[in-house]
């Protein structure tokens, strides 16, 4: 048993799938420069040096190329984990993610499959506006892409490796505030949780979630860093006499509403944490979902805690305020206990 | 080039295959019997198979939203094309594609992507699929010229370049972008020009003579599977009819119009094969006879088979 941060984590899930598989290789922008970065975060640091330049392939800045790429090796046999520095930049590839890999398997009759993963970091880091977005509710509105978005070292590797394996596209979004990269790439108010990873081989199934704090009163569903500010905002909770359970879907599409049903049950309090904006974010979508399955075991209404709908400001004292708080999330959980 | 007397007949056949299968959906569709729309290519037959008649099915092809010709000269059914016109589940992407998306990977024939270049960044994973798997295949990569100011093609040719890929890029410059005239949108003459700034070899090409189209061809296929790197083709060639389903022209200047639809490259092959005695009025009678029997039999095939059922859609968003 290791203890790895997420970055590490990454990086095995990768390493063990390339040594398995010489069809997997990864491309991307500084992805692993001989003296460079290995990625914007260092998930891929180092692995040139087993698997060689070819396998580990620098790209040129063309974000288009690089999805269309990755679409046509994973098309004609190859499995392709493509990189983008920034989630933002996945702006810039949207052509080639939302008609492309998304559509191929579908417009084929089924005849073609598209093996690939799209990995990208999300989150408000004061780097202003475009370094910022969290935008996993873009891609889980789009059929044919599996959205999946890992917040523990041990999730992280189980999940990409289940990715690198699944025969469609996979977009994986992976926070900045979690990567726990080192060295010069290190991030400044990180939380880098490090976490066990075992030695022997596991893969995590997609559509799983899972419980990461058990709680009467209210449920909590959130992703990435939101997870850890919303078990911050139990602890709050809990001197207060409010009992906080929080779940952490791990997957957006597939999505676990089975696990969240059965929390209501108990709790019949829903509160779902987002860093992405409020208006269309994929808690949006979850909200609907559980109002018309599972009404019935509510005792109040469904709340979301999101990101406000601007864009992401630079200053450090307007990002925090912009991004739920531990603090919002627990002023969000009580007004609910009185409602 | 000289062909032979076999290859040029074959041409000439898939030419005129091309030619009448496109004619025959633009009836049917006036007739209002076919869904959809459609983008023709009549006028484009000999790039698209001069290009492709020497590739085997493992050789890869990306077309466009113009894709009928790309996909019978790459060896799509003739049958599952015309089923997928008529929407059917006998379809060869079963009713899922449509005219902007037929293909068959069978063949090698990615479903078409109609989106203006999006297929070029496909063609470069391909190519880099053909060469990290140490295959020698190749894949021909059909563009317009509007394809060429779009960002993708930009990214594409030059990671095709740099990677020495084995892609060739195959921009058939029928002078408009829809209605748009290339002279509004492009300052030089030729779009071959740009490949030297990827430093990548660029040709400009008759695009209605299918000989000399199968004669750059065969140049670029050789030095793609030798791992020597991708090439760019420009093909000068018409479409005889409109960008897509009513569209009369009122474009297009009617001098430029009659001069170009004398250049019909059915009929530039049909001179050359009569001219080198490569067959006979005969000869030829029989295969236009016999490719017109195929069509009509497709058609048959085409309204005779099921739809699918409406639930059908629900399938195939995951493989």
């Amino acid at each position: 048993m290791a203890k790895l941060s997420i970055a590490e984590a990454l990086r095995e899930a990768i390493r063990e799938e390339m040594r398995l598989n010489e069809r997997v290789f990864c491309l991307g922008e500084d992805i692993d420069v001989d003296g460079g970065f290995g990625g914007a975060f260092t998930v891929t640091l180092g692995l040139s040096k087993e698997f060689g330049h070819e396998r580990i392939l620098d790209t040129p800045i063309s974000e288009i190329m690089i999805a269309g790429a990755a679409v046509g090796a994973a098309m004609t046999g190859m499995v392709p984990i493509a990189d983008v520095q920034y989630g933002d930049f996945l702006f810039c590839m949207m052509d080639q993610l939302a008609n492309n890999a998304a559509k191929m398997t579908y417009m084929s009759g089924g005849a073609i499959k598209v093996p690939m993963v799209m990995r990208a970091p999300v989150g408000a880091t004061t780097r202003g506006a475009q370094h910022a977005q969290s935008l996993e509710g873009f891609f889980t509105h789009i059929p044919g892409l599996k959205i999946i978005c890992p917040s523990t070292a041990y999730d992280a590797k189980g999940l990409l490796k289940t990715a690198i394996r699944d025969n469609n596209p996979v977009v994986v979004f992976e926070h900045k505030l979690l990567y726990g990269s080192k060295g010069n790439r290190a991030e400044k108010s990180a939380l880098s949780p490090v976490g066990e990873v075992p030695d022997e081989e596991y893969l995590i199934p997609f559509g799983k979630g899972v419980v990461r704090r058990e709680g009467r009163d209210i449920t909590i569903v959130a992703n990435l860093l939101m997870v850890y500010r919303s078990l911050e905002a139990a602890e709050i909770l809990e001197n207060e006499g409010i009992s906080v359970e929080i779940i952490d879907p791990r997957t957006l599409v597939p999505f676990d509403y089975d696990l969240v049903i059965e929390s209501i049950k108990k709790t019949s309090r829903l509160i779902i944490v987002e860093e992405d904006t409020r208006t269309n974010g994929w808690g949006a979508e979850i909200a609907a979902q559980i109002a018309e399955i599972g009404f019935y075991y509510l005792d109040a209404p469904i709340v979301r805690v999101a990101s406000y709908d601007v864009p992401i400001p630079f200053a450090p004292v307007m990002e925090n305020f912009v991004v739920p708080s531990a603090a919002r999330i627990a002023d969000a959980a009580k007004k609910l206990m009185k409602s | 080039m000289k062909a032979t007397k076999e290859k040029i007949l074959s041409m000439y056949k898939q030419m005129f295959l091309i030619r009448n299968y496109e004619d025959k959906i633009y009836f049917m569709f006036l007739e209002g019997i076919m869904p959809g729309t459609i983008h023709q290519c009549q006028g484009q037959e000999a790039c698209a198979v001069g290009m492709l008649f020497d590739l085997s099915k493992d050789d890869y092809m990306t077309s466009t939203h113009r894709p009928a010709g790309h996909c019978l000269a790459k060896g799509v059914s003739l049958d599952s094309m015309m089923a997928e016109m008529f929407a059917k589940s006998t379809g060869c992407c079963k009713g899922k594609g449509g005219a902007m998306h037929t293909g068959d990977i069978s063949v090698g024939a990615l479903p078409a992507i109609a989106i203006t270049a999006g297929g070029m960044p496909v063609a470069v994973g391909v190519g880099l699929s053909c060469k990290m798997r140490k295959t020698d295949n190749v894949v021909v990569c059909f563009l317009g010229d509007g394809a060429s100011n779009e960002g993708a093609f930009h990214e594409s040719m030059n990671a095709a370049s740099i990677w020495n890929l084995p892609v060739i890029f195959v921009c058939e410059n029928n002078l408009y972008g829809a209605s748009t005239h290339i002279t509004q949108v492009i300052k030089i003459e030729n779009i071959a020009d740009r490949a030297a700034g990827y430093g990548m070899p660029g040709e400009v090409v008759d695009g209605n003579d299918v000989l000399k189209v199968n004669d750059a061809a065969t140049r670029a296929i050789v030095r793609a599977r030798n791992g020597e790197g991708p090439t760019f083709l420009e093909l000068k060639t018409y479409r005889r009819r409109g960008h897509s389903r009513n569209d009369s022209c009122g474009y297009r200047d009617k001098g430029e119009e009659k001069e170009w639809l004398e250049k019909d490259p059915l009929t530039i092959c049909k001179n050359y094969i009569l001219k080198n005695n490569l067959g006979t009025v005969e000869e030829i009678d029989s295969l236009e006879k016999e490719v017109l029997k195929s069509i009509e039999a497709a058609v048959e095939y085409a309204k005779s088979s099921p739809s699918p059922a409406p639930e059908e859609a629900l399938n195939n968003v995951f493989y």
